[in-house]
């Protein structure tokens, strides 16, 4: 159990999607105007991660590994498949969640498709074959990683809403600073390395 | 409006409008500073420009032929599932340059692990499929897609050149500037080699490339005040 929080505190803050590997960036800028919708597509990040991450450690070990259903290695096709397994878990996510419970839908709606082409899904599927890890591991990296992306969209979104009444330079006024935001949000949070992960065996 | 103009005149001609196509997104129209697109896979592998090179390489051939594969087949893709069959289209094209970068150079292949993977969801292949691959013909689908691909690429070389030169004093992993004990026919006595400069460990660590492509963002629109952002 200590391992597993282990991995959930490793991914969500010392080694975070967004901050230190800078994965899902384009939905992380275009997103994060207002809280309110950085909310909703942080939600939908970590759903989608939480339930893509199992599913592709299955296909992968199960399906794709020297000892699954063929025997043989069938490793290339593994880009494919997750891209797949994302594509239409994405879509099945929609399709459920538009079923029962009409509200949730109606405030992550919009967001939902976008998370097809979000990096950091993908990302923390290679990031999960290339560390080895095993079944429990891979949930609790993936609800670790979409918490970590969602505390910093949460946050840029928050600083992005109080420096518009700032005077900026023109040239950097929306996008530039954005990304100086980024850059510092990212110093911080390499203050983090120092989590002593030993503590919580 | 390019997209308009350059549907009329079909044929496989290669006048104004397509020389736009091939230019426009260097500088005004640029992937990275003035669409947003692909910001992720730019940032993590511009601590060399080596691995630069080969990303840029990567994506310039996945995005060229991607549109041309896509537009040669747009008039047969149903609407409702054209996202699965382009993220199909891109991930064989990238499995492709995956296994050929495997093969070729395996040290690449290992230092940029996951990121090639992760051409998949650079949003600029997928952004050109959408907005105008499936609208033209495949000879200018293809010129858009190694335009913006070269788009791409000059801010990937540019940010390496700014985080590589100062944070190792290197150059595709040649000495340039700081102490080296390589160089024995430029070193003084005392064994440096313009020794005056110590490396800024800052510019390898990856908040860096934020604060650099921050600065060009500044610089083009300083250059370029129509492209500032209004809102």
């Amino acid at each position: 159990m200590g391992e597993l929080i282990n991995i959930f505190i490793k991914s969500a803050f010392i080694e975070n999607l967004a901050l230190s590997y800078f994965l899902g960036m384009c939905s992380y800028l275009a997103v994060s105007k207002t809280v309110k919708t950085a909310f909703g597509l942080g939600l939908a990040v970590i759903f989608v991660l939480a339930i893509t991450m199992p599913i592709n450690w299955a296909i992968n070990t199960y399906l794709l590994g020297e000892g699954g259903l063929f025997g043989t290695d069938l490793t290339f096709l593994r880009l494919i498949l997750f891209i797949a397994v994302i594509a239409s878990m994405v879509q099945l996510v929609e399709m459920v969640v538009e079923k029962y419970s009409p509200s949730l839908y109606n405030s992550l709606g919009i967001f939902l498709p976008l998370i097809t082409v979000n990096c950091a899904i993908l990302g923390g599927s290679l990031f999960m074959v290339s560390k080895e890890y095993g079944f429990a591991e891979s949930v609790s990296f993936g609800l670790g990683g979409g918490f970590g992306w969602f505390l910093a969209i949460i946050a840029i979104a928050a600083i992005r809403e109080k420096i518009r009444y700032s005077d900026v330079p023109a040239p950097l006024r929306g996008l530039g600073m954005a990304f100086l935001l980024t850059g510092l949000m990212g110093l911080a949070f390499m203050s983090l390395m120092g989590i002593d992960l030993a503590a919580f065996n | 409006m390019a997209e308009a103009a350059v549907a009329k005149n079909q044929g496989m001609t290669f006048g104004k409008n397509e020389r736009k196509l091939l230019v426009d997104p260097l500088s005004t129209n640029n992937p990275i500073t003035v669409q947003v697109l692909g910001i992720c896979s730019a940032l993590a592998v511009t601590t060399g420009m080596k691995n630069s090179l080969v990303m840029a390489i990567a994506v310039v051939f996945v995005t060229m032929f991607s549109s041309l594969i896509t537009s040669a087949l747009r008039n047969s893709i149903p609407k409702q599932v054209r996202m699965i069959v382009q993220l199909v289209i891109i991930a064989t094209l990238v499995t492709i340059v995956e296994l050929t970068l495997k093969a070729v150079s395996y040290d690449s292949y290992k230092q940029l692990s996951v990121f090639i993977g992760l051409i998949i969801t650079n949003c600029i292949v997928m952004g050109r499929l959408e907005a105008f691959a499936m609208g033209n013909d495949p000879y200018r689908s293809t010129l858009d897609g190694i335009g913006n691909g070269i788009g791409y690429g000059i801010i990937l070389m540019a940010v390496a050149f700014v985080r590589e030169l100062f944070g190792k004093g290197e150059l595709f992993g040649y000495k340039i500037i700081g102490s080296s004990s390589e160089y024995a026919v430029n070193t003084a006595a005392d064994g440096s080699w313009m020794g005056w400069y110590q490396p800024n460990n800052l510019m390898i660590l990856f908040p860096a490339a934020m604060f650099v492509i921050a600065v060009m963002i500044w610089i083009h629109r300083a250059w370029k005040p129509q492209l500032v952002d209004v809102s």
